[in-house]
């Protein structure tokens, strides 16, 4: 092979950063977040061993492990795909050769810039709050519109509003792969007569597939782990209604100080992680399309 | 037919642009309206342009000055960003340029550490630097930083993917060594993708709000998310004048590299995918 293979022990000397992180930093502590899980865990005094009772716990004492549970997931079955439509949607429109396609792009982008920061959630939670900017927009067309925040019937919807209004980043990706497309397919399609939508749903889509699964998976786990918004905006509340798995993580364990506790909740969501995007795998190959494969 | 749907189209994307970018206009003024104003006025435009927000905001009453909480941001992003930079084109060099017995695993484990959810490495993570008396500074930022993102690593191994190895053959020929060669010949040419990586780092690490909450504890330690929260558990009516000042000084930064270097930031989330 190359020259420079002869330096290949220099190579551990280069990758010794990550190898000492990965080691001390990732397998550590994933191998002690499941040995905790099994231990009664305060900080304060060393763990003891208690065999399967905090995972017991979860699914007969703790209330608010289901609940939160179902919190979750409902939040991510609201934000992921409507975000997800969002990016795709606005991202197909701006490949139609748009002049100015720049400044729509950038204005598209600028919410998803500041990610999780604290302050688009206080901006959230001015204009939702029952006298915010919201209702007195709504007050005069006449509606009388509901306590976004203070009604648990729809804050999780609030709460995730925010999420679907940070599209841009999926969407510049879906504009990547658009415009990976090749123009010649779109051109046979159109000689043999295909309609718009048919060449969307046959040639378009198909070709983006691989996109799609990557933003849909990482759009997933990341919505499972959710928590600055809920957390700064409603605390979790009213009536739990807001309470996401990640919330009820940190005050067992950083508010409660249940490290044991804890890490068997942490342990549950990332088999649950697991579980989910190994679905997401498997299905995916009855949808998803490669390239080169074809040709 | 076909010029009446483009002028739809034009309409339709710019309104929508409107809805989207409000949010963030409205904000920028309510920093300069008074509470009263913020709470029952419709308009937009303030009756008046006042800074008390942003001056008593900065002040900030029985808490330090928000300029405490923006050097504090620094101190703990700056070197945050240099070493995960540094790290990430050291690890992703390593991999990338040399073949060596465990390469693929240990590649493999790295790229499959992406997928890894950080919230089972959290507790164990938090005990460790606890350990180490590492609570309540930003030891626990940087060592993470300097033990290399992977999210980055593999970033820049994409990029070093795209420089042709013939480069460094020849320069090999010539006598240089590794270091020599990833030094005068790679990293010039990485500089786009450092750059972008540079961007989100800071801009991610600026906005983290989940990691500061849980190693920083004392207040004259707060980053700029921790002090912005601070106002908004105030008793009483938030001065939402200055929490409205404040969010918008805490963005600014973001905003001001996002305009500075928008072509990096839209090839980094092209050539690598984004997380957020």
């Amino acid at each position: 092979m190359s020259s420079l293979t002869k330096h290949n022990r220099v190579a551990y000397l280069y990758i010794a950063p990550w190898l000492i992180g990965f080691f001390c930093l990732t397998l550590v502590p994933f191998v002690s977040t499941f040995v905790f899980s099994f231990t009664d865990y305060s900080v304060l005094r060393p763990p003891t061993f208690v065999g399967l009772a905090n995972y017991v716990k979860m699914f007969t004492e703790d209330d608010l492990f289901p609940k939160s549970l179902w919190v979750t997931t409902k939040y991510v079955f609201i934000s992921v795909p409507l975000k997800l439509a969002f990016a795709l949607l606005v991202a197909i429109i701006l490949n139609k050769n748009i002049k100015g396609i720049g400044l729509y792009r950038t204005i598209y982008y600028m919410p998803s810039i500041f990610g999780g920061s604290v302050a688009l959630s206080i901006l959230w939670r001015m204009l939702f709050q029952g006298d915010g900017f919201i209702n007195r927009l709504l007050a005069t067309v006449g509606i009388m519109g509901p306590d976004w925040l203070g009604d648990q019937r729809f804050s999780l919807i609030t709460i995730s509003l925010l999420q679907v209004w940070q599209f841009g980043s999926s969407m510049v990706l879906f504009l990547a792969a658009l415009k990976q497309v090749p123009e010649y397919l779109y051109e046979a399609a159109r000689i043999d007569g295909a309609g718009k939508l048919r060449i969307f749903r046959s040639i378009t889509l198909p070709l983006i597939t691989p996109i799609v699964f990557f933003n849909l998976v990482m759009q997933t786990v990341n919505a499972f782990q959710s928590f600055t918004t809920a957390f700064v905006i409603t605390s979790g509340g009213p009536l739990h209604s807001t309470y996401l798995y990640a919330i009820l993580l940190y005050d067992n364990a950083f508010k409660y100080f249940k490290m044991g506790y804890a890490s068997a909740l942490s342990w549950v969501l990332f088999m649950i992680l697991m579980v989910v995007t190994g679905f997401l795998f498997k299905s995916s190959s009855s949808w998803m399309h490669y390239m080169d494969t074809e040709s | 037919m076909k010029r009446k749907n483009n002028l739809l189209t034009y309409i339709g994307l710019s309104l929508f642009a409107f809805v989207m970018i409000y949010p963030l206009i409205w904000l920028v003024f309510s920093a300069f309206k008074d509470t009263q104003e913020i709470l029952t006025s419709d308009r937009l435009w303030p009756s008046s342009f006042r800074l008390d927000g942003f001056i008593e905001g900065w002040k900030g009453e029985g808490r330090p000055k928000f300029s405490v909480f923006i050097w504090n941001s620094i101190t703990l992003t700056l070197p945050t960003v240099i070493l995960t930079i540094i790290s990430g084109v050291l690890v992703a060099y390593g991999f990338s340029r040399f073949s060596f017995k465990l390469r693929k695993p240990l590649f493999a484990i790295m790229i499959g550490t992406i997928l890894l959810p950080n919230t089972v490495l959290l507790i164990p993570r938090y005990l460790i630097f606890r350990n180490m008396g590492m609570l309540d500074s930003y030891l626990p930022f940087w060592l993470t930083a300097a033990a290399g993102v992977p999210f980055f690593i593999f970033m820049f191994v994409q990029f070093f993917h795209g420089i042709p190895r013939s480069l460094d053959e020849s320069a090999y020929l010539d006598g240089c060594g590794s270091f020599r060669i990833l030094w005068s010949i790679l990293i010039p040419l990485l500089k786009p993708a450092i750059f972008s990586a540079a961007i989100f780092q800071f801009i991610w690490t600026w906005d983290d709000f989940f990691q500061s909450l849980i190693y920083i504890s004392s207040v004259d330690k707060y980053p700029v998310t921790l002090g912005l929260r601070l106002s908004i558990d105030a008793m009483g009516i938030p001065p939402w004048n200055q929490i409205a000042a404040m969010s918008v000084v805490a963005i600014l930064p973001s905003v001001l590299i996002f305009f500075a270097a928008q072509k990096y930031f839209v090839e980094g989330i092209a050539t690598s995918g984004l997380k957020n």
